[in-house]
């Protein structure tokens, strides 16, 4: 070993390191767990993390190259979709060594699950109203109350759960964050169906749920900022649930455990390209169905057209600025709401194309059912991670610098904050 | 594909902002519309030459500044933002872009110099009474005789037609039909048998004129019979410029509504502070940065002779022109009875936006085009 420090390694060194270790380690042969557990005990798995903590202390961004070295060879990475990536992310900011030696590890090599219990039937937006309890009963944390919008909660080991347990302090400051373990009595899973038939979700019920006591990250009264944290890392991506994972077609034992793998974990997403509205289908239906001719379609075509290629370029334009490392300008903020205008135009054409055939679903309906389910999948965009309405407050607050909206349920004690009555008493 | 701009194009647009709201405050914008000229000469000369505004696209080779349409755009932009009245896309945009896709490499020579150096106004005239834009519809006739032409007709829509100093005319041979005969010449402004009428405009920072045209003597510019594809291309260049010149206004009236409503107190609180406010800026922010994006971009395209430029422009004129004017929309709204008054500056860029919507093809007429170049045609 070089007296460098691995963190003063440049990208190309990085590259030739990466390179030299794959060549000498990677094997298609083995199982996804054995080479996982290789990868961790390199540290190539998660060069950004901490050399103590299965990492190599390199910056973030070596990791797209590094992770291009990889593809290269056509090498597996660790575990990535999914909401492991959160609970990694939030228990290196905030956990203790005790969090990190019993989670990272087993969050790497896929072999744990995990979810998200934040939002609750009667918090949605309003995510830091949480109601669900967490009542200290002798060493132990006592858990009552219901989540609701947990992917994954059926298959999950462990969830990220965010549960009030000071009642006399205000909201933001009396929840605590905890790491639940899911495969307990206290704690039924039941589908949640949505509009669109399928049930990527969950809710979530907990029942006298016990947690001990090390399993609470940070004190009661910083659950919101450790749940701050976890959302700041979905925002940025670090889930990869925006990525649409590829399952490679390369032979081998390990490609196939890594497809298994993939299926499961994206099975709840499968209608995510519907509920964008499909633009790429638009101009391909127009013309099979004839509706192309009509001067009323192309117009609304046209339109579409013109929102969902501008909404690109804005996205582009932020990251070009970004990159030329200027102050970030409003056009990083509108992507949310540009996709919501997007998807809703997107529905609206693809019923004026589709014209009676939207009136039917599933197999009597054009491409397999896939323009009903746009139809039916398209509001999910304009609500999912931060509605149209909590956007627009962003943006005049942060961007425009309009006043906040007033708040009163922040200066008294929470018990005091008049709140919707849960399902379950 | 660029998708910002550099540090020197940056710096370039904050002079030139600085510059204009120096020259052309509200109040000198009211006072030069209320004018029949529409402008003053000397103040215009003496800004375009500090800022070298008209050479900034005109090729070195022609006294020009060699500079694109990114550079162009940034003019335009900021000239929409000020309503500056000049006759700057009259003469840089319309005339000069014309003679640099018609003209001979002799007349390039002897026309764009002064354009460049601000010694001559300019402007295109090709609308008729119809209105319309298109090659089809231009009846003026030209009729050969010696070594010119004489040219007869009407053009009516014409920007700055009653100051240009140098028209070019779109004009066609007697019996053609289409896009067939068409040619472009260039005629004096104070040519014999030439009328020139101010038309009354609702927007009245920018100047349209009706031009009555009997045995008026013309010089042909560029090949004769074949000016059917350099005049689509310049409609291109056109409207991608009228494009960038909407979007700086529609930022501006965005800009200026969002200080009014934070200003103004109504029930003990910011209006500002009422959420329906809020959304109403924070939609007027989503619809004005998209127009940008897609004005850019095809600012960008023209620089990179992008085969889709036909699509991308009719795509960014349709896109500013239904922004520009739902922003002006909402902002004499937020303004409520104020906005509506004479006094208040709001309904100079209301009117600036339904001018521009309609100038040069409006949003649906551009949405045909732009699928007709998608591969949709009909």
């Amino acid at each position: 070993m070089s007296d460098i420090m691995e963190s003063d390694l440049t990208e190309e060194q990085a590259r030739a390191d990466v390179r030299a270790w794959l060549k000498a380690n990677w094997d298609p042969e083995l199982s996804l767990l054995e080479w996982r557990n290789k990868l961790v005990e390199s540290g190539w798995g998660a060069p950004h993390y901490p050399k103590e903590w299965h990492g190599r202390g390199l910056p973030v961004k070596f990791n797209t190259p590094i992770d291009d070295e990889f593809a290269k060879v056509g090498a597996i990475t660790v575990a990535r979709a999914g909401i492991r990536t959160l609970a990694a992310a939030t228990i290196l900011d905030h956990g203790t060594d005790f969090h990190k030696q019993k989670f990272l590890r087993r969050i790497l090599t896929g072999e744990d699950t995990w979810c998200q219990l934040f939002s609750e039937p009667g918090s949605g937006s309003d995510m830091a109203g949480a109601v669900t309890r967490a009542d200290k009963k002798g060493n132990k944390w006592v858990i009552n109350g219901q989540k609701v919008w947990t992917t994954s909660a059926h298959k999950a080991h462990w969830g990220l759960l965010l549960a009030r347990a000071n009642w006399d302090a205000v909201k933001h400051k009396g929840l605590a964050y905890f790491v639940l373990d899911m495969k307990q009595p206290g704690v039924q899973v039941h589908p949640l169906r949505q509009m669109n038939g399928h049930a990527s979700f969950n809710q979530v019920f907990f029942t006298d749920a016990e947690v001990e006591p090390e399993m609470m990250i940070c004190d009661v009264g910083d659950g919101w900022t450790v749940a701050t944290t976890t959302l700041m890392h979905e925002r940025r991506g670090a889930d990869g649930l925006r990525t649409w994972a590829q399952a490679s077609n390369r032979k081998g034992r390990i490609y196939e455990e890594e497809k298994a793998e993939i299926a499961t974990t994206m099975e709840p997403y499968k209608w995510y390209p519907q509920r964008a509205g499909r633009v790429d289908l638009v101009m391909k239906r127009a013309k099979e169905t004839g509706k192309i001719a009509d001067p009323v379609v192309r117009q609304e075509i046209a339109k579409l057209l013109i929102m969902s290629k501008s909404a690109e370029w804005t996205a582009r334009r932020a990251r070009a600025a970004q990159n030329q490392g200027k102050p970030q300008g409003p056009e990083g903020s509108l992507g949310k709401l540009a996709s919501s205008h997007v998807a809703r135009q997107a529905a609206r054409v693809h019923t004026y194309i589709t014209g009676a055939d939207a009136l039917l679903s599933g197999a009597d309906s054009p491409m397999e059912g896939v323009i009903a389910e746009i139809l039916v999948s398209v509001p999910a965009t304009s609500i999912a991670g931060g509605t149209d309405e909590i956007q627009r407050n962003i943006i005049s607050e942060r961007v425009l610098k309009m006043p906040k909206e007033p708040s009163v349920d922040t200066t008294k004690p929470f018990k005091d904050v008049p709140r919707n009555i849960t399902a379950k008493a | 594909m660029r998708f910002s701009f550099t540090p020197e194009q940056d710096e370039f647009r904050t002079s030139l902002r600085r510059a204009l709201e120096a020259r052309s405050p509200t109040k000198e914008v009211r006072r030069l519309m209320a004018t029949e000229q529409g402008f003053d000469r000397e103040g215009w000369k003496k800004l375009n030459q500090e800022m070298g505004l008209t050479a900034v696209h005109i090729p070195e080779a022609y006294g020009g500044a060699g500079f694109g349409c990114g550079e162009l755009g940034i003019v335009l932009e900021e000239m929409g933002r000020s309503l500056l009245c000049a006759p700057f896309f009259s003469t840089a945009v319309l005339a000069a872009t014309a003679i640099l896709n018609a003209g001979t490499e002799e007349q390039k020579k002897a026309l764009l110099p002064k354009i460049a150096s601000g010694d001559v106004t300019a402007t295109f005239a090709f609308s008729e009474d119809s209105g319309l834009n298109d090659a089809a519809s231009v009846a003026t006739t030209a009729i050969a005789s010696g070594g010119s032409y004489k040219l007869d007709g009407t053009k009516s829509f014409v920007l700055d037609g009653h100051t240009a100093d140098l028209i070019v005319v779109l004009a066609r041979k007697p019996g053609s039909k289409g896009e067939e005969g068409l040619s472009f010449f260039t005629v004096d402004g104070t040519a014999a048998g030439l009328e020139r009428r101010l038309l009354k405009t609702m927007d009245e920072t920018r100047k349209l004129a009706r031009l009555t045209f009997k045995g008026v003597e013309a010089k042909l510019l560029g090949a004769e019979g074949k000016a059917a594809a350099p005049f689509a291309k310049t409609l291109q260049q056109v409207i991608v410029c009228l494009a960038n010149e909407m979007v700086g206004g529609a930022e501006r009236l965005r800009e200026d509504a969002l200080a009014y409503v934070q200003m103004r107190m109504q029930f003990g609180r910011a209006l500002a502070s009422f959420q329906t406010m809020k959304h109403k800026a924070a939609d007027m922010l989503v619809d004005v940065e998209l127009a940008k994006s897609a004005a850019y971009y095809a600012a960008a395209a023209l620089d990179e002779s992008d085969p889709e430029v036909p699509m991308l422009a009719s795509l960014a004129k349709a896109s500013a022109s239904e922004a520009y004017l739902q922003t002006a929309i909402h902002a004499v709204q937020m303004h409520g009875g104020i906005g509506f008054t004479w006094d208040n500056d709001t309904h100079l860029w209301f009117k600036r936006a339904k001018s521009s919507e309609i100038l040069f093809g409006d949003a649906n007429q551009h949405r045909e085009t732009m699928m007709q170049n998608w591969g949709a045609g009909t």
